[in-house]
């Protein structure tokens, strides 16, 4: 392919930024044929050294070295124009040290020896500075070095590589169904991820790793001129640890929903428009749909909704950074504090069995070491109901009694410090086998409910609002239409002992999340969060509907 | 570097101009120094510091446009960017809603925006406010987590049509959230300044440290409408959504137009003129106020001027794009930056004082739309939430969640207090009748 043919859309191509208000990456404006190029491993290496020396030199027991190439690409279109295409890169070097049992951090864009080391040795600076009202010394879980290893996610069509005029020919078909079903207005976006990451640390290791990301996603809105109502319906896509091959639609990916509610759900691979027409029919609906009358209703939840539930009430609540209190001021502390663990007491019902992991092919989390060097892996957190363990990085282990890092340290950038993160938190589908129309056959009143809306969490992770995208009643065993104005209040404990039932792994899918935030100064990293559907008995529904003048 | 002069500025900026061979080019120096501390169980946990100027190019042949960064300032690397921003642009697709650039304009001068202080912050100085807030808590036995950012900096801007910008800019935003050791109770404070001279770290940490020690073994009330009275930082938050910015988030005419919004008038058109607020709530932006001082010009150039939002609970204004202010016909007015919402002169204990029965809520969190129909929003309080019965703070009581429109809110308004600055913004305490809570929270 020549340069003109990737860039140009038949006369569409990059840089336009007419809107400033559209969200914008990390890193400078490029021209997209950069994101073919890449930098060699032994420069990387011989720069990495170059800052480790340094290091050692000024004093640091331990360093590590993060060069880090990010490259970000987003398509951006509303109805049947092309509002923007932004092609970024940020190139850097984040280096990391102890010295005097302190942590110093120092982030330089001269990506050379000379920078490597200058960065090195201001880490080390800032660590001594900081040392000197320090009261307890940085204490490391052990970490062999793995040698010069490589990874690479397991893509089979890097979307850097797919021309932009595909990509704006797929947004505007999209956007063309999405007028065709009835849609107002659509707004449909691709942004696509490459972090080409190369860790090295005084251990010895040297890692080199290739990770991909993409997220196709659009907003459908009817607006009804005449009442005055208008409605919206967000894509059931995911975000997904995969290359372009997410937007080749095959059969086997779709997950029907239950008889009678008009839901698909998508596996590893998505059908935007078909989603983009059955979005604007139930923007649609939705204006004239049943109204909740709130009280306790058995929900049945599909995975794309459920993710967020995970996210937010187990995935969150079990960041060992959160428990101690280290995120006190912005994300909050968490309720599953070590003593509360201690007592025993069910997290969930028996059905509720969370893994942890940055293994899963195609998630969001999968890596094959973290940005501490450490081998990713699987571990438990919720076995049978009851809490196990915690997510947790190499200066946390020693806290629990533990001398192993789960391997789920993560910086959204080469200028930013790397620290605890949210692996991949799933919860593992339901044994027997069981189908969606065989769960909503149990139940008697209930409300299914698909895609994720709006959520809400106090800073301990007790007590949670959430909303969805579509909702159906549940009468007597079969979907009796439409509703809207749902939304469930929960406590978190109550919530995961009320989980009655899960679906089997014929219906198990990720939901994720391309930017959850953490930290201060914040920043966003991206997980996936697995399960099949499940039902939930006995859930506080209430009515959203306000009258305002 | 990071703080050029305006002459250095313009300068540089001159010379990309000169390397441009497009028929519209607009060349944005951003420089700023800066640096952050965070600290958590009453030790600094990481820091870290910024010092770039960075160099935006947008250069447009006819309708369409592109755009380059850099920032090195050498001539061939101002050459290549220029070089950069126009082979995009020449490749680019032509902007159904491109608007050509702007010509010379004339800004407010708003020398308060920026304060020496702020630029003269050394890691030090960094190290010693955050180590007199941690040595406050050591002596009380309670435990904190807190955040210190600043900045200083300046943003110039030249364009081919004649436009000239310069303003330099400096702020500075600590908050910090106090525990108690047996984790019952919970305080916060927070603020915002663009002069670090009148920042004092221990003074904000004995308020959250109050608030903590205050809020041990709250009680619980049972969830239902109450009188609050929600303190500036429960109604503008400087990192997360809230509902005043929520409601000025609204503003925007295109939206309003669209029938995708609160704004919207069932049959078409929107509800600017109508009055949709008690009238005592009146909000308008003024980038020279000396509190809260801020830049004069908007990222597209248009000047910021003081412009009134609400007045007497009636909308006046609505922002909008320069693109959709012509297709509408309707006055080009860009989004403001920071805000006021005026007020009395009554504190926050003044309201304390007049309220028989009622809420006072610190902070409130967690903020997220439900209904963009009603501008509905859901969160939860936060860090110090009290029962105030005959005048007086009775007891703390546990957190709630709410569900609550701002629009519902300001026509529930029972009275207005003394603005402070929160995030940028003046913001009064307000007290509210039948402000909505839905149900308890366990968190502290």
């Amino acid at each position: 392919m020549n340069r003109r043919d990737f860039v140009g859309v038949t006369g569409l191509a990059a840089g336009a930024l007419w809107l400033p208000s559209l969200p914008s990456f990390g890193g400078n404006p490029v021209d997209p044929a950069r994101f073919l190029e890449g930098v060699d491993v032994a420069v990387k290496k011989r720069l990495s050294d170059a800052a480790l020396n340094a290091a050692k030199s000024a004093g640091a027991t331990y360093a590590d070295v993060r060069i880090g190439r990010y490259l970000n690409q987003g398509v951006f279109t509303r109805e049947k124009q092309v509002q923007n295409i932004v092609n970024s890169e940020s190139y850097g070097a984040g280096v990391r040290v102890i010295a005097n049992g302190t942590w110093g951090f120092a982030a330089t864009n001269q990506v050379t020896e000379a920078g490597m080391a200058k960065a090195a040795q201001l880490a080390v600076q800032i660590a001594k500075a900081n040392s000197k009202v320090q009261k307890e010394q940085v204490k490391l879980a052990p970490q062999k070095g793995y040698g010069e290893v490589s990874w690479k996610a397991p893509i089979k069509q890097n979307a850097f590589e797919v021309p932009i005029k595909d990509k704006v020919d797929l947004l505007l078909a999209t956007n063309a169904k999405a007028l065709e079903n009835g849609a107002s207005f659509v707004n449909s976006v691709l942004f696509q991820v490459n972090e080409q990451k190369y860790f090295a640390s005084t251990d010895g290791s040297y890692i080199d790793q290739d990770i991909h990301r993409i997220y196709p996603t659009f907003g459908v809105t009817v607006v009804d001129r005449a009442s005055g109502k208008f409605r919206s319906r967000q894509a059931l896509s995911s975000p997904m640890g995969m290359g372009y091959e997410y937007l080749t639609p095959k059969a086997e990916d779709k997950v029907a929903g239950p008889q009678g509610s008009d839901v698909v759900g998508y596996k590893y691979s998505y059908d935007m428009l078909e989603d983009a027409a059955r979005a604007a029919r139930q923007a649609k609906e939705k204006i004239t749909a049943k109204s909740v009358t709130p009280g306790k209703y058995d929900l049945v939840l599909d995975p794309h909704h459920l993710g967020l539930t995970i996210h937010e009430s187990v995935g969150h609540p079990l960041e060992l950074d959160r428990v101690l209190g280290y995120e006190a001021n912005y994300a909050g502390t968490s309720f599953a504090t070590l003593e509360w663990k201690a007592k025993g007491q069910p997290y969930g019902s028996k059905h509720v069995n969370i893994v942890a992991d940055k293994l899963q092919p195609g998630s969001l989390g999968a890596v094959g070491y973290d940005d501490e060097g450490v081998k990713t892996k699987e571990w438990m957190l919720i076995d049978q109901g009851k809490l196990v363990d915690y997510e947790k990085i190499r200066d946390q282990a020693h806290i629990v009694g533990q001398n192993e890092s789960d391997g789920c340290c993560y910086s959204q950038s080469w200028q930013d410090v790397q620290f605890q993160r949210m692996p991949n938190v799933s919860l593992r589908p339901g044994k027997e086998k069981l189908s969606v129309d065989q769960m909503i056959a149990g139940v008697d009143k209930g409300i299914y409910i698909a895609g994720n809306g709006s959520f809400s969490i106090d800073q301990q992770r007790y007590n949670s609002q959430f909303g969805g995208q579509v909702f159906y009643a549940i009468e007597k065993g079969k979907i009796a239409g439409m509703l809207e104005d749902v939304a469930y209040q929960t406590n978190t404990l109550e919530f995961w002992n009320s989980c009655a039932a899960v679906c089997d792994q014929s219906d198990y899918r990720f939901a994720g999340f391309f930017n959850d935030g953490k930290g201060q100064p914040s920043q966003s990293s991206a997980v996936s969060h697995g399960s099949s559907t499940t039902r939930f008995n006995g859930v506080n529904v209430i009515n959203t509907a306000r009258k305002i003048g | 570097m990071a703080i050029l002069s305006q002459t250095e500025a313009q300068a540089i900026l001159k010379k990309v101009l000169s390397f441009s061979k497009a028929d519209e080019c607009e060349a944005t120096l951003n420089g700023q120094t800066g640096g952050n501390v965070r600290s958590a169980r009453n030790a600094i946990s990481t820091s870290g510091g910024i010092d770039n100027v960075a160099l935006t190019v947008e250069s447009r042949f006819g309708k369409r446009s592109g755009v380059a960064t850099c920032n090195q300032f050498d001539d061939a690397t101002l050459r290549n960017c220029v070089q950069r921003a126009e082979e995009i642009a020449r490749l680019a697709p032509e902007s159904p809603e491109y608007m050509p650039l702007l010509g010379p304009q004339k800004y407010l001068a708003s020398p308060q925006s920026f304060a020496k202080a702020t630029a003269d912050i050394t890691p030090d100085y960094r190290a010693t406010q955050v180590g007199a807030s941690m040595k406050l808590c050591d002596e009380k036995k309670l435990t904190s987590a807190a955040f210190l950012n600043d900045s200083a900096g300046f943003v110039a801007k030249r364009n081919s049509k004649g436009l000239e910008a310069y303003q330099q800019v400096s702020g500075l935003e600590f908050s910090i959230t106090v525990r108690t050791p047996d984790g019952t109770g919970s305080g916060y404070a927070t603020a915002d300044y663009n002069d670090a001279s009148k920042f004092d770290a221990r003074r904000l940490t004995q308020i959250a440290a109050d608030k903590a020690a205050g809020s041990r073994n709250a009680q619980a009330l049972e969830p239902g409408k109450y009188t609050v009275i929600l303190e500036p930082a429960a109604l503008v938050a400087n990192t997360d959504a809230s509902l005043l910015a929520a409601l000025m988030g609204a503003l925007d005419a295109r939206n309003a137009d669209e029938g995708r919004s609160f704004l919207s008038k069932k049959g078409g058109g929107n509800r600017k003129g109508e009055k949709l607020f008690d009238e005592r709530v009146t909000i308008y932006s003024d980038p020279t106020h000396p509190e809260i001082a801020d830049l004069t010009f908007s990222g597209d150039g248009r000047p910021q001027q003081k412009m009134t939002w609400i007045e007497k609970g009636v909308v006046k204004n609505l922002y909008t794009s320069r693109y959709w202010a012509q297709k509408a016909g309707i006055p080009d007015i860009p989004r403001p930056g920071g805000w006021i919402m005026e007020g009395g002169t009554q504190s926050t204990a003044d309201l304390i004082k007049g309220t028989q029965r009622g809420i006072l809520v610190t902070r409130l969190w967690y903020i997220r739309p439900v209904d963009p129909q009603t501008l509905l929003y859901t969160g939860l309080t936060r860090d110090g939430t009290f029962y105030i019965e005959n005048g007086k703070i009775k007891h703390p009581v546990k957190n709630f969640r709410f569900n609550e429109s701002p629009i519902i809110m300001l026509n529930n308004l029972e009275a207005i207090g003394k603005p402070v600055r929160v995030g940028g913004n003046l913001v009064p305490p307000l007290k509210i009748r039948d402000f909505t809570f839905t149900s308890l929270s366990d968190a502290v």
